[in-house]
């Protein structure tokens, strides 16, 4: 017999599949992440009780749900480290007050809260959030957590430059614009750590296949994510080979996986029926690529997702499944 | 061996049934009073029959069907009927209702009318609808009319319900495996009254030793045309129309029945009282009710018609100590019994004693996430989440547009939600707002009817004075014009008269728009409610109409009287 189903068991295991990620993140980028996990997590649980108090809602259940987690692991996870401390908190108060209470709380929210966090602080702190620290320049000083301490709770700029540098997406942009040929950029390695990158989208897809294995997911976006990425990037590739990264190259980097089975999969933002979850999570794969390829900001995944939550509900009405002894599938409009 | 469908959704709760269904159906010894209620079945309730005082024997009956939709009610031994008042019921409106209390006699005399030799079809349907055979799987539809074709219908399978997917009840796996001769024999019965050509019994994969007795009865009866066909366990497969979809893939329309694609479908324990109402002429006055739960000797039991709960409960060996309350049906689709003194009535397959181990308080429910679970599990293939979203939003007309009246409210939602929220309570209330408030809309076309034909009429009363004026006013000589006057009127009358008929028109038309369909599988309650309240719109609609057809005429005859 299986344990009754419940939110708290659901978030409880998005947690645990998350955890491979934040391994490969520990591993790739040093220990930042630890202090950004649990700097989202105290700012998230803290806004939350404050709001819930603030809306005489009660406390326990609300905070014992697990959902302000899950949206703190994941801000955590798509910021870079070792950002200061007001930064994380700024991301959560957006997540947690503006992009889920102000719209009415657990269940409530178009948008995606990690996302919406995470898309004001890329637009309003885009100095901070375009710099990671660097991979390679890790693996010949190990930053200690006295470091990491010190840069986000200090100011500490010192070795900042000297251990961040830009994402494969940015390399990327910059050496386009100066002229250089996609192909040999991938091909001469001069894009970094694009090989360590791997690892983390594989530990990504190995938590994304255990939500699917417990049937908290399903394959539907994912899976159209993933083809929307791959094919629009694929037809862009073919295009214009010269200065198109390729379909391989654009389901690893970024923000892909983790999106592909974490964010674009939030069930309360995304679209819900089986139909309409394709349509949606192949056009936010689209978008995605639009905005990585032509757009401005390095990734698109968080403006794909959040631009595709704002159609969600709109898809669903399409695309309602046939109700078993119907001749059609209810398309708005018709009679009840 | 027929290819089997698999239907959308459905879930797996812990069956329980090994509790109940390792022990012989065993027999009550007999009660000193039995209360029978006239209601145990859909439609109308049966009109008592007997009279306070009187002395009856077991067997005969004690309320006669009404015409329509209804079936007879018998006293379950004999006595002397010393009560007809209102009881507590099992019912989930914990309401009390018009019962028969008989008195038993202890001497048990029943009456016995051996059945005739030879009997045609009219006088078997008959003589069923006086025995009082109601379906005994829950749905207690009078039986007699599930047998009488209509003279365009065609059924040319039959399929015994045996899949009994609630947990926790046993009373049909027990009786196939004590009495499948029976049962194939009822079977049969059933097949030569509604000339189904073939007969297929759908019986859950985790009842193995009911498919196997029932396959040696086939065996021995060597009958080609039976079929007995394991299903997959995969609750709701006990409703007739997934039981139906999954043993012959033919989808029954939204608001129709399973006859409607030439299936007709009977569950076992039906087909098992039939066989003993035609074969030895005895009336429906006992049935097999499963006692589980938190009591000490869980069981199947022989129950007469009419013996209080608690008798049974105590008959079971009582409530074990940490028992808390007692839920009639199974635990997806069963109610809470509010008086453990209610009868056990024909529709009561299973009295199943709560406690918290097994049935802990509900958590608190939390807001929904949007998950889907509700939506894969339905079998239907319903939005439960949209639903509720509108339901809880009291925007009924959007919850029914997510065909709300297509739900069979068999609890998979409920079972399978994250945020333990009662769906399927959101769904039964919104159903009977948009029930009630249907009524109110009814109400207001009714009004509005009657207020244009006032107006037509005043108009009409003004323009035959002024008319009459004109007249009076010509000189007498041109009193020959004077009938050419009122052909003149006349178009103008007929026209009003069409805007009045065409406004009816109109009106009968939007009723019919938003005349919720699809309301078989309704719970018992639900399906009696609808039947009041489309019985009242009749009569409401009948005396609008004689009265308006009334008026017409008083009218029309001071007009005649002055014309010449």
């Amino acid at each position: 017999m299986s344990p009754t189903p419940s939110v708290a068991r659901i978030m409880t295991q998005v947690l645990v599949a998350l955890s491979p990620g934040i391994a490969a993140h520990f591993w790739l980028f040093g220990p930042g992440i630890l202090f950004s996990l649990v700097l989202c997590a105290s700012f998230g649980l803290l806004f939350e009780a404050l709001i819930l108090k603030a809306r005489h809602y009660p406390l326990r259940p609300f905070l014992g749900d697990g959902t302000t987690l899950v949206t703190a692991a994941l801000l955590a996870l798509a910021l870079p480290t070792l950002l200061p401390w007001w930064l994380y908190a700024v991301g959560m108060l957006f997540a947690t007050v503006v992009g889920k209470h102000l719209y009415g709380g657990l269940g409530q929210n178009t948008f995606n809260p990690a996302m919406l966090g995470f898309a004001v602080l890329i637009v309003s702190f885009p100095a901070q959030i375009n710099v990671w620290p660097a991979p390679a320049a890790l693996a010949s000083y190990s930053l200690s957590l006295r470091d990491a301490y010190d840069m986000i709770f200090a100011g500490a700029r010192l070795h900042i430059d000297a251990y961040s540098a830009a994402t494969p997406l940015d390399s990327l942009r910059v050496h386009l614009r100066s002229g250089q040929e996609a192909t040999s950029l991938i091909g001469a390695q001069l894009i970094p750590d694009l090989q360590a990158r791997d690892l983390v989208a594989l530990s990504y897809l190995l938590g994304g296949l255990y939500l699917l294995a417990r049937r908290i997911i399903t394959w539907h976006i994912p899976v159209a994510f993933l083809g929307g990425i791959a094919l629009t990037s694929g037809v862009l590739y073919l295009l214009d080979p010269a200065y198109q990264a390729g379909p391989f190259f654009h389901l690893i980097v970024g923000g892909t996986l983790l999106g592909a089975f974490f964010i674009a999969t939030d069930p309360v933002s995304a679209a819900n029926t089986p139909v309409g979850k394709l349509l949606y999570a192949g056009l936010a794969g689209l978008i995605t690529v639009m905005i990585r390829s032509f757009g401005s900001f390095p990734d698109g995944v968080a403006f794909a997702i959040l631009l595709m939550n704002s159609a969600a509900p709109l898809i669903d009405a399409y695309t309602q499944p046939k109700v078993f002894g119907h001749r059609r599938r209810h398309l708005p409009g018709d009679k009840p | 061996m027929t290819a089997l469908f698999k239907f959308p959704g459905g879930v797996h709760p812990p069956d329980h049934k090994a509790e109940s269904n390792t022990t012989p159906i065993r027999d009550l010894p007999l009660l000193p009073r039995y209360v029978v209620p006239l209601s145990q079945h859909l439609g109308k309730p049966a009109e008592p029959c007997v009279s306070v005082g009187e002395r009856v024997l077991g067997g005969q009956m004690i309320g006669a069907p009404k015409p329509g939709v209804s079936a007879a009610i018998h006293a379950p031994t004999s006595g002397r009927v010393s009560a007809i008042e209102a009881r507590p019921i099992a019912h989930p409106s914990g309401l009390n209702a018009p019962c028969i209390v008989i008195d038993s006699d202890g001497e048990d005399a029943c009456i016995t009318t051996p059945p005739p030799a030879h009997e045609d079809r009219e006088t078997q349907l008959t003589r069923l609808r006086n025995m009082g055979l109601a379906g005994l799987g829950g749905a207690v539809f009078p039986t007699h009319i599930k047998l009488a074709p209509g003279s365009d219908e065609h059924w040319p399978l039959l399929i015994l319900n045996g899949a009994e997917c609630e947990p926790w009840i046993t009373c049909d796996d027990r009786l196939m495996r004590e009495h499948a001769d029976a049962i194939l024999d009822g079977a049969h019965l059933i097949q030569n009254l509604i000339g189904a050509a073939q007969i297929l019994v759908g019986v859950e994969d985790n009842k193995p030793e009911a498919i196997a007795a029932l396959r040696s009865a086939a065996n021995t009866a060597s009958q080609s045309n039976i079929s007995i066909c394991p299903v997959p366990t995969l609750y709701p497969m006990g409703g007739g129309k997934q039981l139906t979809y999954a043993l012959t893939g033919r989808t029954t329309p939204s608001g129709g029945r399973t006859t409607d694609v030439g299936v007709q479908v009977f569950n076992v324990g039906t087909a098992y009282a039939l066989q003993h109402a035609i074969r030895h002429g005895e009336p429906l006055t006992r049935r097999i009710v499963t006692v589980t739960g938190a009591v000490k000797n869980p069981g199947n039991y022989a129950v007469r018609i009419g013996t209080p709960i608690s008798a049974l409960i105590a008959a079971a060996g009582g409530r074990t100590p940490n028992a808390y309350g007692t839920l009639i049906g199974g635990p997806m689709m069963g109610f809470d019994l509010a008086s453990d003194e209610a009868p056990v009535s024909k529709m009561v397959n299973c009295i199943l004693v709560k406690d918290n181990q097994n049935f802990p308080p509900p958590a608190p429910a939390l807001p929904c996430i949007r998950c889907g679970a509700c939506a894969r599990a339905c079998p239907v293939s319903l939005q439960p989440f949209e639903m509720h979203w509108y339901a809880r939003a009291h925007d009924f007309g959007k919850a029914q547009s997510f065909k709300l009246f297509d739900c069979i409210e068999c609890g998979c939602c409920d079972h399978v939600c994250p945020s333990h929220i009662p769906l399927v309570s959101f769904f039964r209330y919104a159903k009977s707002e948009i029930w009630a408030r249907e009524q109110e809309k009814d109400a207001a076309d009714r009004a509005r009817v009657r207020h244009e034909f006032r107006s037509f009429r005043l108009e009409r009363e003004k323009m035959e004075k002024a008319a009459k004026h004109a007249a009076a006013a010509k000189p007498k000589t041109e009193v020959a014009t004077a009938p050419a006057a009122v052909p003149d009127a006349d178009p103008e009358a007929a026209r009003k008269k069409a805007i009045l008929a065409a406004a009816m028109a109109r009106a009968a038309e939007a009723r019919k728009e938003i005349t919720p369909k699809n309301t078989e599988g309704l719970p018992e309650d639900k399906v009696r409610e609808i039947s009041e309240i489309e019985s009242r719109r009749a009569s409401l609609l009948q005396s609008v109409h004689d009265s308006i057809v009334k008026e017409e005429e008083e009218e029309s005859s001071p007009a005649q009287k002055e014309s010449p």
